[in-house]
């Protein structure tokens, strides 16, 4: 599990937390089942604030993305977490068809747009 | 539970007056206290801990009214460092651990012992030739070595260089690893408290202006900084405070109403805390 906190960047805190696990959740880099840091800890090893981290762990598990057992921890969701990877390619699916219906009215080729997306992907 | 709950507590002095201040600090959070020069932190640590008496209102400390009977154990429980460490110049660090081990019931010696191998503080100089940043240390590690739940610091790391600072900070984040450690640490220098502070309460001029999730402050505030005209068109709801220039206009504004036009700049809890203060005189 890896954890990069920006002070660059507009966004909250506990948002690039939430952002950051919710990927690596997604990604299956964090196992369903898998016993998360508790929040104290991952709080004071990022050198951040416990109730930023409360907050990013509330909203990962009011969002399913993990639940927690009183007195021993939070857990990545068990299952859940498959339906959502669906939910999500679905989603870049029609954000592609979306891209695709574009293309042509910038005067784009398929290649072209392949192209652009590796270049973004490189920034 | 609360590690303090302060009420309405008044204080009053000739020429400066402490005035109904209430919040409380939650268990297991750091509370970072900043305020000007006489601002009335050290006064509100006074109080809180019992060394004088308030003229209205009441506290709490961990759980216990501090003008009760009870509240001599709960000090017991409480680590307190000065701005100026206290101890006779003629002893050495291991004298001292030898007279606190006698003071306080919860002393362990070989927690402190580790604290000054840790701080590099050498056992047998006398105290008068420490450094600020040595009597710092030392002041914090006989703090840490009775078992304190509360660290309660008035300007402990100011006329510190960076270093030590950090490494001080390193402990209090340490520290409250443990849930039923709290912390309430006063500062003028805010980019310390920005650190490694979860609440923030600013006192100015004996009045409590602010207190506030350390991260929502800084997610509620920006700065913008737009030409007169543009700080003309924004909605008065959204200026907090402003400062203007001859070119321009900087303004302290809620990020929720600003208007599209403005792009918040990257804001620092100092930046936002001169703002209030600002705001406030000008009332």
């Amino acid at each position: 599990m890896h954890i990069i906190i920006s002070n660059a960047t507009d966004r909250p805190i506990y948002e690039q937390i939430y952002t950051q696990l919710k990927a690596q959740i997604l990604s299956g880099a964090l196992q369903p089942g898998q016993l998360l840091p508790s929040i104290r800890a991952l709080a004071k090893d990022l050198r951040i604030s416990v109730i930023t981290t409360k907050r990013a762990y509330d909203e990962l598990e009011k969002d399913g993305y993990l639940y927690t057992v009183a007195g021993k921890g939070c857990y990545v969701a068990q299952g859940n977490t498959q339906v959502l990877r669906e939910q999500h390619l679905l989603q870049l699916e029609e954000h592609l068809q979306e891209a695709l219906r574009l293309a042509p009215v910038c005067g784009l080729s398929t290649e072209e747009v392949i192209d652009l997306i590796r270049m973004l992907e490189k920034e | 539970m609360n590690a303090i709950e302060l009420k309405q507590v008044t204080k009053h002095y000739p020429g400066f007056s402490l005035q109904e201040v209430s919040f409380s600090l939650p268990r297991g959070a750091i509370l970072g206290l900043v305020g000007e020069n006489g601002a009335g932190k050290s006064t509100l640590i006074r109080l809180l801990m019992g060394a004088t008496k308030a003229d209205g209102g009441s506290m709490t400390v961990l759980g216990i009214d501090n003008q009760s009977p009870d509240f001599a154990a709960v000090k017991e429980d409480i680590g307190i460092v000065l701005d100026e460490a206290y101890f006779p110049e003629v002893l050495n660090a291991k004298q001292v651990g030898k007279i606190m081990a006698l003071t306080y019931r919860n002393w362990e010696q070989p927690l402190f012992e580790g604290y000054l191998k840790r701080f590099a503080l050498p056992h047998d100089k006398l105290f008068k030739d420490y450094s600020r940043g040595m009597r710092m240390k030392l002041a914090i590690a006989v703090a840490l070595s009775h078992k304190p739940k509360l660290l309660v610091l008035d300007e402990a790391t100011s006329g510190l260089d960076p270093m030590v600072r950090d490494e001080i900070l390193d402990i209090f984040n340490e520290f409250t690893r443990e849930e039923d450690h709290s912390i309430l640490l006063s500062s003028h220098i805010v980019s310390d408290l920005e650190k490694i502070c979860d609440y923030i309460a600013f006192l100015h001029r004996g009045k409590l202006v602010l207190f506030e999730e350390k991260d929502r402050l800084l997610e509620e505030y920006a700065i913008v900084r737009v030409t007169a005209q543009q700080a003309e068109a924004m909605d008065p709801a959204a200026v907090v405070g402003r400062r203007y220039g001859p070119y321009g206009t900087e303004i302290l504004a809620r990020r929720s109403l600003l208007p599209d036009f403005v792009t918040p700049e990257r804001t620092s809890l100092e930046e936002v805390i001169l703002f209030l203060a600002k705001g406030e005189d000008a009332r």
